[in-house]
């Protein structure tokens, strides 16, 4: 390669700034979908930060839904979804399952009593490798339309503004509908008595194709008995966990799986509006709890309860939710995994 | 090895540039996906999965055609510490080629998570469950993520370096796309 080839010097340092330019370039490209340019995006890490309770993130923990107890069972399929959706989960037959009963808060040290609301994760496994994981709760409706307004929930009932949840609720007025259940709707002694919503509507796809947007439901066999949060307040910190382990001990528990049908133009997007009760449902199986394991070394500790993780058959909607709640998951678990030695892995272990 | 070439065979510079445009995809979409909450996010992490395991399948068939190929000799005038950045950066990137797609597999296996590839078609898990291994994983796939990132963009400079300063053949050593093994003589 001969000298003669090289540029003269004015062209090297065009060439140069050209380069420049181009590596630049990159670099801001990059930095751009990376949200580094944007500190207004709403990211998976801003939304986990904001669940921190004002004692601090409890290290290896869940950063919502923190303390929960885990159970082992049976999903026993009637055959009646198959109508609906192909997943195998639907077709006639038991399937195992794993779940974690919950508390909606992120303090894994929270009182009983004091968290109005409760959950249940749930992943059933088919034989055809597939899972199903959901994550429900007992509310009737989300308490917000969208996942910006969520963030703004969570950072007005953080804030130290006595009018921040005020001026949040005329901002949104569909909290109104979850506002009147946490308020008035009765409050039980057992998570046995609960029922759990799934709240956002996934598509299901038939066999031969047909799609429809549904949302679920587990409706507890057992009768709910309602108790004020004064008399649960006398039943210790964690009377839920004690209660549920030894119901289990005397038998398994039922919960019937209810499919609810959308009719064209119901709020699909929107898990604050509930659809109207003439909708059809169908029951098309039986969650039976069969044992309850501490979570400290339970199978449901390690297990993030994704909504998205899906069977082939059952897909997302237009519903905003499931992805934002995938998401900032995902990130907690990334981050109670990176924190696991700060988690009390065993019954005698002191940390919190 | 047959390295007395001027330029890469055309085989090796087709899986070059088809690898440069998924690579960089990937790298994109995978920061993106990782600073949104919105529905795209599904979106890409469903693109994020399938397309790393091409990249993975595509870098295996690189290498080996790298072996049997080899490639041109780099100019007898480069001067030692490009040939040395050269070398250790080819070997980088291939590493990484290789390397992050095994290792995101394997983060999601210590997850528990399904390693879907479309629909129904899954992967099998390739660790065991492990909270300690997720997170040494997670780490890895998030760090070495930016290093191939700025490895890809010293990449360029050094290509574009090669094809108008230095105006040595060796851009143009991969650049064509005709299938012609000869280079026009400089002189």
């Amino acid at each position: 390669m001969s000298q003669t080839r090289r540029p003269p010097p004015r062209s090297v340092f065009a060439s140069l700034v050209l380069i420049a330019v181009v590596i630049g370039g990159g670099a801001a490209a990059f930095a751009y979908t990376a949200g580094w340019l944007s500190p207004q995006r709403l990211t998976p890490d801003k939304l986990v930060d904001a669940f921190t309770p004002p004692t601090g993130e409890p290290l290896g923990h869940r950063k919502n839904h923190a303390k929960g107890i885990c159970f082992t069972g049976t999903f026993e399929a009637n055959g009646a979804g198959s109508e609906l959706s192909y997943a195998q989960a639907f077709t006639r037959g038991q399937y195992p399952v794993l779940g974690r009963f919950n508390l909606g808060t992120p303090d894994p040290n929270a009182p009983d009593a004091t968290v109005r609301v409760r959950g249940m994760g749930l992943q059933i496994s088919t034989p055809d490798g597939q899972e199903w994981r959901s994550a429900m709760i007992n509310a009737p409706a989300f308490p917000v339309s969208t996942p910006q307004a969520f963030y703004e929930l969570l950072l007005a009932s953080a804030s130290k503004d006595p009018n921040a949840m005020k001026t949040f609720a005329g901002a949104h007025p569909e909290i109104g509908a979850f506002g009147a259940w946490a308020s008035s709707g009765p409050w039980t002694g057992s998570y046995a008595e609960e029922r759990y919503n799934g709240l956002n509507s996934f598509v299901f796809t038939n066999s031969s194709g047909a799609e429809q947007t549904v949302r679920w439901s587990l409706l507890p066999a057992a009768q709910p008995v309602p108790v004020s949060p004064d008399e649960l307040a006398k039943r210790g910190p964690s009377f839920l966990e004690q209660e549920i382990t030894e119901r289990v001990r005397g038998g398994p528990l039922r919960w019937t799986m209810v499919v609810t049908v959308a009719n064209p133009g119901d709020p699909s997007a929107d898990p604050s509006k509930a659809w109207p009760d003439d909708r059809r449902t169908i029951e098309v199986g039986t969650l039976i709890v069969q044992q309850i394991e501490a979570e400290r070394d339970g199978p449901c500790r390690d297990i993030n309860f994704d909504p998205t993780v899906l069977p082939a058959g059952v897909r997302t909607s237009d519903d905003p939710f499931p992805a934002a709640r995938s998401s900032a998951y995902a990130k907690s678990y990334d981050r109670r995994t990176a924190e696991a030695k700060y988690y009390p892995r065993t019954a005698t272990d002191p940390k919190p | 090895m047959i390295g007395d070439s001027l330029r890469f065979t055309p085989l090796q510079r087709l899986l070059h540039w088809v690898m440069a445009m998924l690579v960089l995809a990937m790298l994109f979409i995978g920061v993106g996906m990782v600073s949104t909450v919105m529905p795209k996010y599904l979106t890409l992490v469903s693109i994020h999965k399938p397309l790393g395991i091409a990249i993975l399948v595509l870098a295996l068939i690189r290498l080996v055609v790298r072996l049997r190929y080899g490639t041109p000799p780099l100019p007898p005038d480069l001067p030692e510490p490009m040939k040395l950045a050269a070398y250790l950066s080819h070997y980088a990137l291939y590493i990484l080629m290789i390397g992050m797609p095994l290792i995101g597999w394997a983060m999601l296996s210590a997850a528990a998570y399904p390693v879907v590839l479309y629909g129904s078609v899954h992967l099998p898990a390739i660790l065991p469950q492990s909270d300690s291994l997720h997170a040494v994983l997670w780490n890895a796939h998030f760090y070495l993520a930016f290093a191939f990132f700025a490895l890809i963009l010293m990449h360029i400079a050094a290509a574009l370096f090669h094809a108008l300063v230095r105006r040595d053949g060796v851009f143009e050593s991969m650049a064509s796309v005709s299938t012609g093994d000869k280079v026009v003589p400089a002189e």
